[in-house]
């Protein structure tokens, strides 16, 4: 649905092709653009219309009006003032007293149990001993939730009985980390409306008696423009110390960061990826950036292989690569780890100028061609797949008979592998791509689907 | 109307003290008192910090008002920032632009100069009339066992919006049947019990981490032989761009689609007002994997205003069915556009 910055420019790039300048309007035009991208992006209307003026002041500055290709320097200089304002100093939590307490706070559903847990995997990590307090007294069974994760992570989680007020229940946690020797309490809060007024003084109170040495703020990456009235009403009721932004593995462009980054000047502490306790992670801005401006984004793309090739199995595989020994079941492997990963479009788009790639691949898909390849490889028996040269004609009847396909598919497949073979034969000289496995099936496939 | 504001305040007893009558009283919805969950205690009052949708206008009204002025013709300058407002509200620029486009020709066809009053009330129309066009606010149970089948992404408010449905089909007389299908997230069982326990609903569970699937094969062996009405099945929460945990969606449409012909007859989308513009993908890919027939809006009561629910009916032809505000039992009722669109350009 999105069209990435860098598509919706091309077009503009493409007028001022040959130009040796660009006019004024016709940097409106690409500013028009650039406007709308980051409106998609979830970026506040009022953040992009400051923003849009001082990309424009740049580069009417003479940076971008006479370069060799004006459209990408235009995109330049918006992800170089992107990344300034998210940028800045990192973050660090800065835990002092012993215990030293981490307050998280939030609306409904942003995230924050998951992300304590997360949080206390981390400092555990680093050497603390955090102890994990469930003070969101009001959403049925989120007690158990954290003392169902505690349990998972081996860290202990502070509880009361059903109906203790959440302020005691702050208190007493601080009391059992003093008692215990633990040096970090993590103070999981009740979602609550940032305009509930008496769920906000009930935070202060807390805030107060608990004097919190970090207080986050959990924002969900796929909030709207209403970001910022969020962000500030919880900074002008408690001492905010930083953001962590959660759910940052889905396909949300997370523009509401940058928004509320501009408006109350908070740093972004982490982001959030995925369900499991370790995934809390650091903030880069140049990636968000990208991410924002709809960039490909090749460090996804990275993170996904990662997450969905056994990596063991794509080294061994990478291994046999290298030593030609390379076979249809290692291939049938292959593709059905590239499946895992999701839609082969959605995977190729990630790859900046592999747009038009991925409509081809996404197609051969559709049309069932893997589907095919796959059938084929089955209907072969494991000797077959190891040594295809023993397949002669009369196994070929066999084996597209079986898989329901012709002889004719059959011989293109073994004249594509015996092709892929001998490429990697010539990788053999230690020029593999880092990727492993994974990414060396690309290559077989691209044959595969450019007939 | 599509929010319900709640007449008295909620105690400030521990609800613990005050277990659920066992007896519900046919009243068509349950008071408040009966069905605060009691493993948890009631939040401060909400009367007192003047909550409530129609106590606190959107101010998307106010901030037309303020733009187009009273009596005074419109002109360029003001359609920009109409268009803002309509931004700043998450209807996101495409569906804005159209918007806009659209009542300017209303406008136009009319003819005559038009007021600030004649731009907000083409702009109402067209916003309603689109939220109409799709069928928004309108529900029906069916036959037994109808099953609704709940998905979104995380934190998006299903279980509570499962919770806040099955006491209104119960408060109507209907049998409902709950089925634990979020088998992934800690104490997501625990929490559809809980709700279970206050609304007089039993909840079909297995132990955490099954499969998904055999949850609601279990849910709807156990509402045919009861002759259950209404099924109510919880999933975990997921994000779109998972495909396996979206295969897993479409999975469980096909058990259930198997048990029963032409069910799920409703699958329901959980959308947070308070999205942005992902809103759009997340109906996209739903639907694409579980075949959404209706977005429930909830967490209406903030400051969001729930635009990207426009731009998911309009451009993908989804209806908004159930709203949601708050986190009692009563606070859902049926989507009504023009309700909405008042509260929307309420001045």
């Amino acid at each position: 649905m999105f069209e990435s910055l860098s598509a919706r420019l091309q077009s503009v790039t493409e007028r001022l092709r040959g130009k040796s300048k660009i006019t004024e309007a016709d940097l409106d035009v690409a500013l028009r653009e650039i406007r709308l991208a980051l409106l998609e992006a979830d970026v506040n209307f009022k953040v992009v219309r400051e923003f849009v003026a001082r990309v424009r002041e740049r580069a009417l500055g003479g940076e971008v009006l006479t370069g060799l290709h004006p459209g990408q320097q235009v995109v330049k200089v918006v992800h170089d003032e992107l990344v300034a304002i998210l940028g800045g100093e990192r973050h660090q939590l800065r835990l002092g007293g012993r215990p030293s307490v981490v307050m998280l706070v939030g609306l409904q559903g942003s995230g924050k149990t998951t992300t304590a847990a997360k949080l206390a995997v981390r400092l555990r990590k680093d050497g603390r001993k955090p102890l994990l307090v469930a003070a969101d007294v009001y959403r049925p069974a989120a007690v158990d939730q954290l003392v169902q994760l505690g349990d998972q992570i081996g860290i202990e989680v502070h509880s009361r009985p059903v109906g203790t007020p959440a302020l005691e229940v702050a208190r007493s946690g601080l009391e059992a980390a003093r008692q215990r020797g633990l040096d970090v309490m993590l103070l999981d809060t009740a979602g609550r409306l940032h305009v509930d007024e008496a769920m906000m003084e009930e935070l202060v109170r807390i805030a107060g008696a608990v004097q919190p040495a970090e207080t986050l703020l959990v924002v969900d990456a796929m909030t709207g423009q209403e970001a910022v009235k969020v962000a500030e009403a919880f900074h002008a009721r408690l001492p905010v110390t930083g953001l962590v932004l959660t759910k940052m593995d889905g396909d949300a462009r997370g523009g509401a960061a940058l928004s509320i980054r501009q408006a109350t000047g908070l740093p972004i502490s982490f982001i959030g990826t995925g369900e499991r306790t370790d995934g809390l992670e650091p903030f880069h801005p140049d990636r968000l950036a990208q991410r924002i401006l709809g960039m490909g984004d090749i460090l996804s793309l990275v993170e996904r292989v990662q997450e969905n090739v056994d990596q063991d199995e794509a080294e061994r595989v990478a291994k046999r690569m290298m030593e030609s020994r390379f076979t249809l079941e290692d291939f049938r492997g292959q593709l059905q780890q590239i499946k895992k990963m999701g839609p082969i479009g959605q995977v190729l788009q990630m790859i900046p100028g592999a747009g038009q790639m991925a409509n081809a691949a996404q197609q051969a898909v559709d049309e069932g061609q893997l589907k095919r390849i796959e059938a084929i490889i089955d209907s072969m028996t494991p000797a077959e797949r190891r040594q295809p040269e023993l397949i002669k004609a009369s196994r070929r009847r066999r084996i597209a008979l079986g898989s329901g396909t012709s002889t004719a598919d059959v011989n293109r497949l073994l004249k594509q592998f015996a092709d892929m073979q001998r490429l990697m034969k010539q990788f053999s000289g230690g020029r593999m791509p880092k990727l492993g496995g994974g990414m060396g099936g690309f290559g077989g496939l691209g044959g595969l689907f450019g007939r | 109307m599509f929010w319900r504001r709640r007449q008295q305040p909620t105690s400030d007893e521990p609800a613990a003290e005050q277990p659920a009558d066992p007896a519900l009283p046919p009243a068509p919805v349950p008071t408040p008192e009966t069905l605060v969950p009691a493993a948890t205690v009631a939040r401060p009052s909400r009367e007192a910090s003047g909550m409530g949708l129609r106590a606190r206008p959107s101010g998307f009204g106010a901030r037309l008002r303020s733009i187009l002025g009273v009596g005074v013709p419109a002109s360029e300058a003001t359609w920009d920032e109409v268009e803002e407002a309509l931004i700043a509200a998450d209807v996101g620029a495409t569906t804005t632009m159209e918007l806009v486009d659209a009542a300017r020709e209303r406008l136009r066809r009319r003819g005559g100069q038009a007021t600030g009053e004649d731009v907000r009330g083409a702009l109402a129309n067209e916003v309603r009339e689109r939220l109409e066009r799709v069928g928004s606010g309108r529900f029906e149970l069916g036959p037994a066992p109808s099953v609704i089948l709940f998905v979104g992404v995380n934190g998006s408010g299903k279980t509570t919006s499962i919770a806040k449905l099955a006491a209104r089909l119960k408060g109507q007389g209907h049998s409902v049947l709950l089925a634990a299908g979020d088998t992934f997230r800690a104490a997501a069982i625990e929490q559809l019990r809980i709700w279970g326990e206050q609304i007089g609903a039993p909840v079909v569970a297995q132990r955490a981490g099954a499969d998904p699937g055999a949850v609601a094969f279990d849910a709807m062996t156990a509402a045919q032989s009861r002759g259950t009405e209404a099924v109510l099945v919880d999933t975990a929460g997921r994000l779109q761009n998972k495909t396996q945990l979206m295969a897993e969606l479409a999975k469980m449409r096909k058990v259930i689609a198997r048990q029963v012909d032409g069910q799920p007859r409703h699958v329901f989308l959980v959308l947070d007002a308070t999205t942005g513009q992902n809103g759009l993908s997340q109906a996209e890919g739903f639907s694409a994997q579980a075949g959404v027939t209706g977005i429930v809006l909830t967490k209406l009561d903030g400051s969001a205003k729930g635009g990207v629910a426009v731009a998911v009916a309009d451009r993908l032809g989804v209806p908004i069915v159930f709203a949601g505000v708050g986190e009692e039992l009563d606070g859902l009722a049926p989507f009504d556009a023009a309700a909405y669109v008042d509260w929307l350009f309420a001045a």
